[in-house]
């Protein structure tokens, strides 16, 4: 076999073997698997008592009415009546019921209702109490002056309100909103897979110096091809972790999608993913890694010590942070000037030209400019980084700054 | 089959690490490479592996030049010890050989046989970590040599270790070269390279002080020692013409002298001022040559 496939399958194996990537990989696939069933999750730690909450109608005209109306619009509730404010502050101590609702009228004859529990933490009864209020309130204006439920209904009726998109090829409003679920998922992707792998990668590298092994690798096989075989078996250990994350995804959530499509799933765009977006966030997160991978691996090489390589990697990291969050604000307005531009700068435009397509309708020829711009990018990286490489593997010394790069340059001419 | 180093000259910059060095290293044959701290070693061991390019000259291995293509032939033990501590030895070993071309399970076979010579059988799936440092030295050596190479360079492959355990290693590299192993190693240590290498080198800041096989070394050294135990005094040899060096022991005197010549004469001065218990001619050690060489170059 190939020295280079012998270094790549080494590198998968041992790292997808280590305790640390099955440990990080269950937690993160119970995490997705509890997110994607949330509410049976909330279901079932619910008890099924019911709540009971008092009433102490003062006007005397409204409890029954009341009564129905809470009893119908939350099923979990009982209301029950309370002749005076002790009787039910007692029962409230000893949680027979958890609160009550003192019902009056000011001498305007408008309807009042102050509710009173030990916590008003839980909203979902007080919000429920409130609605059940305000029925009441509009029943009794609907008979003090006469109107018809047309009338009411007229009043009650929201302005017709659409956006329309002239640009026939635009996004429509719908699409737009699907996108941006499917696209933030996708950026959180790549940025997890960039940052996590990157620094996995210079540490990486930076353990085979300090532990003096690489002497013996570099004496087997070229630098440059073991740079790459590493870089290489990392990235198919990112992509097993990804399909492993997106799948368990998907199919709990394709399991649960008949009784969530409707509510907040659907926003995220999971009925209909378009193929175009799904090939544009594989090369994106494929170059995005390629890119940061190959100086992530370069600036391994210069340290010593493992310690140094947090430090090293710093700008680097924040790099990857400054594009993260123009992503993120881009999300809301991925039209906007500096939006486009940060698209065609390499460091950033993994994450934001990769936002901008599944947002916008981008042409096509700026979607390829900045492609081959990180292209280009990542082979001029992947020259210099090689040179470094070649040069810091055979440099030891207290090295953890940027003057060495130079250094690792001059080295790698004697080699 | 033998290892040229052909004028070769290395520099960083404006300081030459390795100047001028000419030797050939016959096959099958042990080569001691002596010198202090900073001589120029390793980096010499560096550019026979290709790692590092010559300024000047060449070297090659059997006529030909060094490069990855040859790297199946070659083993290294570097002097600065480096495994990986989180594998086990037999994930550690068996990937090491097959990036030195060897197939799986020849590789395993070799390493168990290691192992029993090693007496370390247990320590097949033991992390390299938890090994004490000497057997973490013989893993290291077993890297070195597990696929059979035909020119093995070891630098410093016995510091660090108990006398036992250097037997051990020093057993298993002299069978290397009775099978017709080409190695060259560099110590400290000049009574293993005296006991164990033929030809040998001592360089001095990057250049060759002396070179050639170990008896010409010591013959072209010319001073020689001579012991002496008499019962009389010994103060006449003080000043005696042709001794370099006086060494005063509790029975008499070791001296340094120039030639054999001189000790003719002062075995003649002796012998009539009495009783002589012991008179003997010796070679230089190559701990003198080596202190003379690298400590008068110091001058």
């Amino acid at each position: 076999m190939n020295k280079f496939w012998i270094v790549f399958a080494h590198t998968y194996l041992t790292k997808i073997k280590s305790k640390s990537f099955i440990i990080t990989t269950a937690v993160m696939l119970v995490l997705i698997f509890g997110l994607s069933n949330v509410t049976k999750i909330i279901d079932y730690f619910d008890d099924n008592e019911k709540e009971k909450v008092a009433v102490i109608d003062q006007t005397g005209a409204y409890f029954e009415l009341f009564k129905n109306t809470a009893e119908t619009m939350n099923k979990e509730l009982t209301v029950q009546a309370v002749p005076n404010e002790k009787e039910a502050e007692k029962q409230v101590s000893d949680e027979e019921i958890i609160g009550y609702l003192l019902i009056s009228e000011d001498s305007n004859g408008e309807v009042k209702g102050v509710y009173k529990a030990n916590e008003i933490s839980n909203t979902e009864v007080s919000a429920g109490l409130s609605t059940t209020l305000n029925q009441l309130k509009l029943q009794k204006v609907k008979t003090e002056l006469n109107l018809t439920d047309e009338q009411i209904e007229a009043l009650n009726a929201p302005a017709v309100f659409e956006t329309v998109a002239l640009k026939e090829s635009a996004k429509t409003e719908e699409d737009l909103n699907q996108a941006r679920g499917l696209v933030y998922i996708l950026l959180f992707v790549i940025y997890f897979s960039v940052l996590m792998y990157s620094s996995m990668i210079a540490t990486e590298v930076a353990t085979e110096k300090s532990s003096r092994v690489m002497e013996i690798l570099i004496s087997s096989i070229p630098p440059i091809q073991q740079m790459f075989a590493k870089i290489l078996g990392v990235a198919l250990l990112n992509f097993t972790q990804i399909l492993l994350f997106l799948g368990l995804g998907y199919v709990s959530v394709k399991q649960n999608l008949s009784e969530l499509n409707d509510g907040f799933f659907s926003v995220f765009g999971f009925g209909s993913i378009q193929p175009s977006i799904l090939v544009y966030a594989v090369i994106f997160v494929l170059l995005g890694y390629l890119l940061y991978a190959t100086l992530a691996a370069c600036l391994g090489s210069i340290v010593s010590r493992v310690e140094d390589v947090q430090s090293m990697i710093m700008p680097m990291t924040t790099l990857i942070i400054i594009a993260f969050l123009i992503a993120m604000s881009g999300l809301s307005n991925p039209g906007a000037g500096y939006v486009t531009v940060t698209s065609f700068i390499p460091f950033f435009s993994p994450m934001i030209m990769f936002l901008r397509v599944g947002m916008l309708e981008v042409p096509f020829w700026q979607v390829l400019t900045s492609i081959l711009i990180l292209i280009g990018t990542i082979g001029l990286l992947a020259i210099i980084g090689a040179r470094i490489y070649r040069g810091g593997v055979l440099m030891y010394g207290s090295s953890k700054s940027f003057k060495d790069i130079k250094e690792a340059l001059k080295m790698s001419k004697h080699s | 089959m033998s290892l040229h180093i052909n004028h070769v000259t290395k520099k960083f910059g404006d300081f030459t690490a390795v100047n001028e060095l000419n030797i050939t290293i016959p096959e099958k044959q042990m080569f001691g490479l002596l010198g202090a701290n900073g001589a120029g070693k390793t980096t010499t061991f560096r550019m026979i592996l290709g790692l590092l390019t010559p300024t000047e000259g060449e070297i090659t291995w059997n006529g030909k030049g060094i490069d990855y293509s040859t790297s199946s032939i070659i083993g290294y033990l570097p002097e600065e010890r480096g495994l990986y501590p989180k594998l086990k030895v037999r994930e550690q070993l068996l990937y090491l050989a097959r990036l030195r071309g060897m197939s799986k399970n020849d590789a395993f076979t070799e390493l168990q046989h290691w192992l029993e010579r090693f007496k370390i059988p247990e320590y097949l799936d033991k992390k390299v970590e938890d090994l004490s440092k000497g057997n973490q030295q013989k893993i290291q050596l077993i890297a070195s040599v597990i696929h059979k190479p035909e020119l093995l360079i070891l630098d410093e492959p016995f510091s660090g270790l108990d006398p036992v355990n250097v037997e051990m290693l020093k057993q298993a590299v002299i069978d290397l070269r009775d099978k017709g192993t080409t190695i060259v190693f560099s110590s400290h240590r000049m009574e293993h390279v005296e006991e164990m290498c033929e030809h040998l080198c001592i360089m001095h800041r990057g250049a060759p002080v002396a070179a050639g096989k170990l008896k010409d070394i010591k013959r072209s050294f010319g001073k020689k020692n001579i012991v002496i135990k008499a019962d009389f005094n010994l103060d006449f040899l003080n000043e005696y013409p042709g001794v370099v060096k006086t060494k005063i022991t509790t029975e008499g005197r070791i001296l340094q002298i120039t030639g054999e010549d001189v000790a003719e004469k002062i075995l003649q001065d002796l012998v009539p001022r009495g009783f002589v218990r012991k008179f003997e001619l010796e070679e230089p050690s190559l701990n003198d040559i080596f202190i003379e060489k690298v400590g008068a170059a110091y001058e």
